[in-house]
């Protein structure tokens, strides 16, 4: 892109203070984009990335009160002249919860929100819903309700609503975080054709590098501690130490290049897979695959959980789950993977004994259990929400965590000591007489864990633990998680994220449509083409590597990557 | 599914086709009807016809049965206590007294009250039925534009239209969380004390509030950012043209709206039908 004499957005020593924070969220921020340009801003979380990504839409100051100092020009225009409306016939936001975002009872009314809200006639609104959705090819689907969609067709129809105001500006927050893989690399390629047909200029706000360089970007940006970090192309900032100091995960493959002591320079052009030039390192990468050992396998444990022949429905004629067969070991670390409404939340519901399996049996220690209650089940299989605020009911973080003991009559005695150590174990004493709701959401996270560790179960179902998480709460979740784990307990892990799968589940249960498609190595089940599809996971870029570097078996060089990591991470 | 119990589901039946805003005016005349008339006959008749109107729009019965349940247990409360405030009511409209039974004490049943008291519960379980057509049977979106365009602020409408859109979602978290607190040793079933369940009860509302507030500001800020609330007015993407099934229902609703108010002038001089006299 040739940079053009005014800038579309000019951010100039421009500074913000929520009213209700000490400090300020955004410091002397100097940022100037051209028209046209395809810009990736990243930064972990609370670095103040989505705080400016609000300041460019309007919502601060409209929706979230601060205080504002230096100027920022869109258009040439201050912003503080203008309000959250004309800003958004400038700049067309789509926000990171797609299902949240809805106000349309079916797509085409969505569409058309905003042109509703401008009082533009009916006639007219339906030729321009008709007109743009074919332009982002959901006019198959104008009449269904959005729920109804793929997770790829929701993130067009969000598009669409927003692009039927002909904006200049695309603003995408966190657009993956609460996608699955394959739908996350489809959303990428779908902003990609907008900008490249329509010359929008885009921003995309993100932690998640890889994925979102899955395409070509103009420049990324890096803030952290709400400064600009870095303002550099996606080879540069790759070949540098800007991510690793600032959080920020970096693509899989640089980081097998590094376990490969292979130095990663702007001339490899390391920016993207598709762009990576290896064959200087070939030789390096292929003889550090040679080189990692397979570790012994330890003998297996005996079996905590089994699932035997299990099939479930809930209306009685569409099965949600036929046939399921696996065994959960002692102090195992397990994933249980695939699309949504596969049916993996509703496995984990008849394991907890929300529903009442149909056919086949879950066994513990080799007792069927179908006669326990949920609350009997509860001493030995504990359950964790995705979303934290779901579970927590007391103020104070001792009384969230005795709860279960309080309910099941335990002397109070008893439930001090007990609640100490789980505290004491989750890394949150110093917190113990915190209110709830001065913690971060990592911290409440571990509150919601602790508060079912207490109960002593041997098996720890969490729901996505890590979803939407930045590299470091994940890292933190994750450790937590495996510390848990080396003391005994087994964990099975509902996920998407596919980081997770490779760096902490050694093994990963496939579902697919109510079929258990899969039972094997996480390496295998990231590196199988059917099994990817089927659970709408994406090829992990290791593979992708291995082929670059001539290495036949793409599966075990991933399994090598995971095994050095292992040996290499204690 | 559970969850789509009590909510709208398109189906290809006329009284779907209709257009919203006649539907509403259609549900108001024929509620007022209803309601004005003390007619049993009348009252008799507008049943049979709002349940022909609920087997044309394919309600099925599992749909509205737990909604069923609680009105009938309303009207049998209502007439107990229509009962026993008033036992006399119906022998002051009517003028006469005739004495069926003696109950216990003054109670006496008459048939002038058995007569009131009939009319009474059939009248309302006669606009059940249409309000559950309404409801069940109109898209919410065209809902809001219908109650806005008889006179309803929109931003109000709006947030009717979006509480019946969600409530179907707030009613799956419920379960979700009442089920992971249950996990924790919450008893909510008959087991416990009243006053224990009320306590209870707070462990998974207070999250429910939380998560549901959580929701609303993500769809606020997707509101605002699409300029929700700016003009006084706004157009409506959905608002059907009337067609003639329009014309017809709203011809039908009038005529039925004439004969309760001729029936009531010619024949019952009033609003009251008197067998007694």
């Amino acid at each position: 892109m040739v940079p053009q004499q005014t800038p579309i957005i000019d951010f100039d020593h421009f500074t913000f203070q929520y009213y209700s924070q000490a400090e300020p969220t955004l410091r002397d921020i100097n940022l100037k984009i051209y028209a046209g340009e395809k810009i990736l801003i990243v930064g972990p979380s609370g670095s103040g990335k989505s705080t400016l990504g609000h300041c460019l839409n309007g919502l601060i100051p409209f929706y979230y009160k601060g205080n504002l100092e230096g100027s920022l020009k869109i258009n040439g225009t201050e912003t503080r002249d203008l309000d959250i409306f004309k800003l958004s016939k400038i700049i067309g936001t789509v926000l990171q919860d797609s299902d949240g975002q809805f106000v349309g009872l079916t797509v085409g009314e969505d569409i058309a929100f905003a042109m509703e809200n401008d009082c533009v006639p009916q006639a007219e609104m339906h030729d321009r819903v008709d007109r743009v959705a074919k332009m982002v090819d959901i006019a198959h689907v104008k009449n269904l309700s959005p729920y109804e969609l793929s997770g790829g067709q929701k993130q067009r129809t969000a598009l669409a609503g927003v692009l039927i105001d002909d904006v200049d500006i695309l603003l995408f927050d966190e657009p993956l975080a609460n996608l699955d893989p394959a739908t996350g690399k489809t959303a990428i390629e779908i902003i990609d054709d907008i900008h490249k047909q329509m010359g929008k200029t885009i921003i995309i706000i993100e932690h998640r590098l890889e994925d979102v360089l899955h395409r070509d970007v103009d420049r990324v940006i890096v803030i952290n501690d709400g400064c600009i970090i870095a303002d550099m192309s996606a080879h540069d900032l790759v070949s540098s130490d800007v991510l690793k100091e600032n959080g920020i995960r970096e693509p899989l493959y640089v980081t097998a290049l590094k376990y490969a002591n292979i130095h990663v320079t702007p001339q490899m052009k390391p920016g993207h897979i598709w762009s990576l030039d290896t064959n200087a390192v070939n030789e390096a990468l292929r003889s550090w695959n040679r080189s990692v050992k397979t570790p012994l396998e330890a003998p297996p444990r005996p079996p905590l959980l089994t699932i035997d022949h299990l099939s479930f429905s809930y209306d009685g004629v569409r099965p949600t789950l036929s046939d399921i067969n696996f065994e959960i070991r002692e102090g195992e670390m397990v994933s249980i993977v695939g699309k949504n409404g596969a049916g993996k939340s509703t496995l984990a519901k008849l394991m907890c004994g929300f529903e009442k399996v149909d056919k086949g049996a879950i066994l513990y220690k080799g007792q069927d259990i179908h006669k326990q209650s949920i609350k009997e089940r509860a001493e030995f299989i504990g359950f964790v929400m995705q979303n934290p605020n779901q579970m927590i009911s007391k103020n104070l973080i001792f009384d969230e965590v005795a709860l279960g003991l309080r309910l099941r009559g335990v002397n109070e005695e008893e439930i001090k000591d007990r609640v100490e150590k789980v505290l004491d174990i989750c890394g949150l004493s110093p917190f113990i007489e915190w209110p709830i709701s001065a913690l971060s959401y990592g911290q409440k996270k571990r509150v919601t864990i602790a508060s079912i560790l207490v109960l002593r179960p041997n098996i720890l179902i969490l729901d996505e633990p890590t979803a939407g998480q930045d590299y470091r709460h994940y890292s933190e979740i994750m450790e937590f998680l495996r510390q848990i784990n080396e003391t005994g307990v087994s964990i099975i892990l509902i996920t998407h994220d596919m980081h997770l799968m490779l760096e902490y589940t050694p093994r990963a249960i496939v579902l697919s449509e109510g079929q258990q498609i899969a039972d094997t190595l996480a390496s295998v089940v990231l590196t199988d083409p059917q099994t990817i599809a089927a659970a709408n996971l994406k090829e992990t870029s290791l593979y992708h590597l291995a082929q670059l570097a001539g290495i036949p078996d793409g599966t075990q060089f991933v399994q090598h990557f995971i095994d050095y990591e292992r040996v290499a991470g204690q | 599914m559970k969850t789509k119990l009590f909510s709208y589901n398109y189906e290809n039946t006329p009284i779907h086709n209709l257009s919203g805003l006649i539907k509403f005016i259609c549900f108001l005349l024929l509620t007022f009807a209803t309601m004005y008339t003390y007619d049993i006959r009348v009252i008799l008749g507008m049943l049979v016809f709002s349940l022909i109107i609920l087997r044309i729009s394919k309600i099925k019965f599992s749909q509205i049965k737990v909604m069923l349940i609680y009105v009938l247990i309303f009207i049998l409360i209502n007439a107990i206590f229509t009962f026993f405030f008033a036992p006399e009511h119906g022998t002051t409209l009517y003028n006469t007294r005739n004495p069926i039974m003696k109950l216990w004490g003054n109670f006496e049943l008459t048939q002038e009250q058995l007569l009131y008291q009939v009319t009474l519960a059939f009248k309302y379980l006669s606009v059940v039925p249409l309000g559950i057509i309404f409801l069940l049977t109109t898209n919410p979106s065209e809902f809001a534009s219908s109650v806005t365009a008889v006179g309803v602020p929109y931003k109000a409408s709006f947030a009717i239209s979006l509480t019946l859109r969600y409530f179907p979602d707030i009613l799956r978290v419920y379960n979700d969380i009442s089920q992971a607190q249950q996990a924790r040793g919450l008893e909510m079933s008959g087991k416990a004390k009243m006053k224990e369940r009320v306590k209870n009860s707070l462990m998974i509302i207070i999250p429910l509030i939380f998560s549901t507030l959580e929701r609303i500001e993500v769809v606020t800020n997707a509101m605002d950012l699409r300029g929700f609330g700016k003009e006084k007015r706004r157009t409506w993407y959905c608002v059907q043209k009337l067609r003639p099934a329009d014309y017809y229902a709203l011809a039908v609703s009038i005529v039925a709206v004439l004969i309760v108010a001729s029936v009531a002038y010619f024949l019952n001089h009033g609003r009251y039908f008197n067998p007694f006299i």
